[in-house]
């Protein structure tokens, strides 16, 4: 069975599709009384965020567009010192695209949302025509976390000098997994799309003080640091021979010309952390959920020059330095 | 490696107080794995590192551009690139830009994937954007190869080749003196290191044929400082370098293309430094005859930069008006480029 236009109508067939297909999978007593809004309790202080999920193919290794849009929003949401707690999901769906599929991916996103720990409570489905190629779909969902009064302010601009940076696993793996699916080339490369919220729960819970925290995706670790140096005032310093990257994710940039700091993931987070809860905070996330291979990669300088002064210096496994500046272009593969 | 002292060596190079030494690295990787290893801030002042003419996208011409552009504005007609040509300017657009007027152009990552498209879509011709050195070279011909055994007429490369020793004169000649070369290690694999010894007694500097590794570099940075005003040559990526190269790549490459001139970025004509096809392949070729013109855009001066005769950061327009975002020249546009190196690495 394909999704047809009669499926976005809001007529017979659509509340079919939601019967069968999202009502099986999104089962909760919010969601069920299938009302206009979802009408929910609260907190004083919420994180509201919200993200679409456009992504080619629709499954790869180690994850699928479905999971990733829990991940995307709820990691969003723990960025900011939250206990995510709602989403909701919107589907843009393509004419003709399998139903089977399309079961596949709101499977994915429902089993995601129970690891997140998320309800989701309410939703929406809209059909397009083809754009051409094989049917796909998009997903948007959006989310809300609750913030706890005695929370510590977390934000890119504060940053303090002699934080520690600690980064919370391998670098690279969601995009090289993506490329490599896209290329056709077979290794066992998989993606690390996950919710965060195990790691940052225990962190918090732990009352680790952390600056500042930011999950490491488009861009990769390279553009969040920047962007912590310029809000912040303040240098920041890597070790290269700190930097965990696993050895094929590395072969495979190698090979490709790509460079792991500029990639992206879909499951790590990098944080900036008082010096002295640093190690502390090293173990907790080690022993956290998808946190095994976390490290602490760098240091944090205060720097009170102008703010188009304030770096990023990647000091080299050979001694060398290398500014990490911000990335340009989309990060295409070299020619040879 | 063994036997030498990597920080040893560093020390020496941090503290060298003789006289000043250009070096020329002549590979858009050495280019690259020179920065990613911040190996300009392990050196003295007085020792000067200047990138070559070795990215292949910064010294292919504008006509070659156009001419891509034409074809993908064709109806019948797909053009296939490498990810780094596409946002190249030609004379008014770049292929990024013909595309969001409804060209057709698709970035592949194999110029393999041409023969799988054209087999499956016969209505189509399928042109793939044939730039490159001896390293990309022999890969074309495999493409020729798979198109000859299959019968494909619908597959054709644009090809803009360009071969190294010929390039090399021209820089000695019109460069802004070059005291040793870090010969380019990829395309020493295909032809062998035995060019780079006879340029180094004919031009009487010294060549050193270096891997990609950041320690194997500074350990050929340290060789060719040694070897300053004396020539020389050695070879320090015998691992992969034979002194008579991949004797299978260079066959087939011989097979399918020949020596001819060709026009580089900024510098002209340089005779006998690229390859065309041959006749009886022609019928594979999408039009590569007289891709001379070179409109580069005004106050750009890439041409200098290509050579050694100023830095990336000398040229008045880098990083003002022109940015990788903003690109005027390809070299700020290719992660080979010399001034997209110095650019996002902060070389100045």
């Amino acid at each position: 069975m394909k999704v047809t236009m009669a499926h976005g109508s809001g007529g017979e067939s659509t509340s079919k599709l939601i019967k069968d297909v999202f009502a099986k999978y999104f089962n909760n007593d919010i969601l069920n009384k299938l009302e206009d809004s979802a009408v929910v309790g609260g907190a004083a202080r919420l994180a509201i965020t919200t993200d679409s999920f456009v992504v080619t193919p629709i499954e790869f290794p180690g994850g699928n567009i479905g999971r990733l849009s829990v991940c995307g929003t709820v990691n969003d949401l723990l960025m900011s010192g939250s206990k995510p707690m709602y989403i909701t999901c919107g589907f843009i769906l393509e004419e003709g695209l399998d139903l089977d599929v399309l079961e596949n991916q709101v499977k994915a996103l429902s089993e995601c949302a129970k690891e997140a720990g998320v309800t989701i409570v309410t939703g929406d489905t809209k059909v397009v025509e083809n754009r051409g190629q094989e049917a796909g779909l998009i997903i948007n969902t959006s989310g809300v976390g609750f913030i706890s009064d005695d929370a510590e302010s977390i934000g890119p601009s504060n940053l303090q000098d002699n934080d520690i940076i600690i980064l919370s696993g391998n670098l690279g793996d969601h995009h090289a997994a993506i490329l490599a699916k896209r290329m056709g080339i077979e290794n066992n490369i998989k993606s690390d799309s996950a919710p965060l919220t195990d790691a940052v729960n225990n962190l918090m819970a732990q009352k680790v003080r952390i600056h500042a925290m930011r999950d490491v995706t488009r861009g990769g670790l390279g553009t969040v640091l920047n962007e912590f140096a310029e809000s912040s005032s303040c240098d920041i310093e890597l070790y290269e021979d700190k930097l965990p990257v696993s050895s094929e994710v590395k072969d495979f940039c190698g090979l490709l010309g790509l460079d792991p700091i500029y990639m992206g993931n879909e499951g790590k987070f990098v944080l900036s952390v008082h010096p002295e809860d640093a190690d502390r905070a090293l173990s907790i996330i080690r022993s956290s959920q998808y946190g095994e291979n976390a490290a602490i990669i760098g240091i944090v300088k205060k720097n009170n020059q102008p703010s188009d002064m304030h770096k990023v210096v990647l000091n080299t496994n050979i001694g060398g330095k290398r500014v990490i500046g911000l990335m340009y272009g989309e990060g295409l593969p070299r020619i040879c | 490696m063994a036997g030498f002292d990597i920080k040893k060596i560093a020390e020496e190079l941090k503290n060298y107080d003789g006289d000043e030494v250009r070096i020329m690295e002549v590979c858009g990787t050495h280019t690259a794995a020179i920065s990613e290893n911040g190996i300009p801030s392990m050196l003295s002042d007085k020792i000067k590192l200047i990138s070559g003419p070795g990215c292949p996208v910064c010294v292919t011409v504008t006509a070659v551009i156009d001419k891509l552009i034409e074809l993908s504005m064709r109806s019948d007609t797909v053009v296939l690139t490498f990810g780094d040509l596409i946002r190249v300017k030609g004379t008014s657009m770049s292929l990024a830009e013909a595309k969001g007027e409804g060209a057709q152009v698709k970035m592949v990552y194999s110029p393999m994937e041409t023969v799988k498209l054209a087999k499956e879509d016969p209505d189509h011709n399928y042109v793939f954007a044939a730039i490159g050195f001896e390293t990309t070279t022999p890969v074309y011909a495999m493409v020729l190869e798979e198109a000859v055994k299959n019968n494909l007429d619908n597959l054709k490369l644009l090809t803009s080749l360009k071969t190294m020793p010929e390039v090399i004169r021209y820089v000695v000649k019109n460069g802004g003196g070059i005291d040793g070369f870090i010969a380019p290690g990829h395309v020493a694999t295909i032809t062998g290191s035995d060019i780079y010894k006879e340029l180094s007694k004919e031009l009487g500097i010294p060549f050193v044929v270096s891997g990609f590794e950041g320690a194997q570099l500074l350990l050929t940075i340290y060789s060719l400082v040694k070897m300053k005003g004396k020539g020389g040559f050695k070879n320090l990526y015998k691992s992969a370098v034979k002194e008579e190269g991949n004797i299978k790549a260079k066959e087939i490459i011989e097979k399918y293309f020949k020596a001819a001139d060709a026009s580089w970025r900024g510098m002209g004509k340089i005779p006998g430094s690229g390859l065309i096809l041959r006749e009886e392949y022609k019928k594979y070729d999408a039009g590569s005859d007289m891709l001379d013109e070179d409109n580069m855009p005004p106050g750009c001066r890439c041409a200098d930069v290509l050579v050694g005769k100023i830095k990336p950061c000398d040229c008045p327009m880098f990083g003002k008006k022109c940015t990788p975002d903003t690109a005027h020249g390809a070299c700020m546009v290719s992660t080979e480029g010399s001034c997209y190196n110095y650019f996002v690495s902060g070389r100045r």
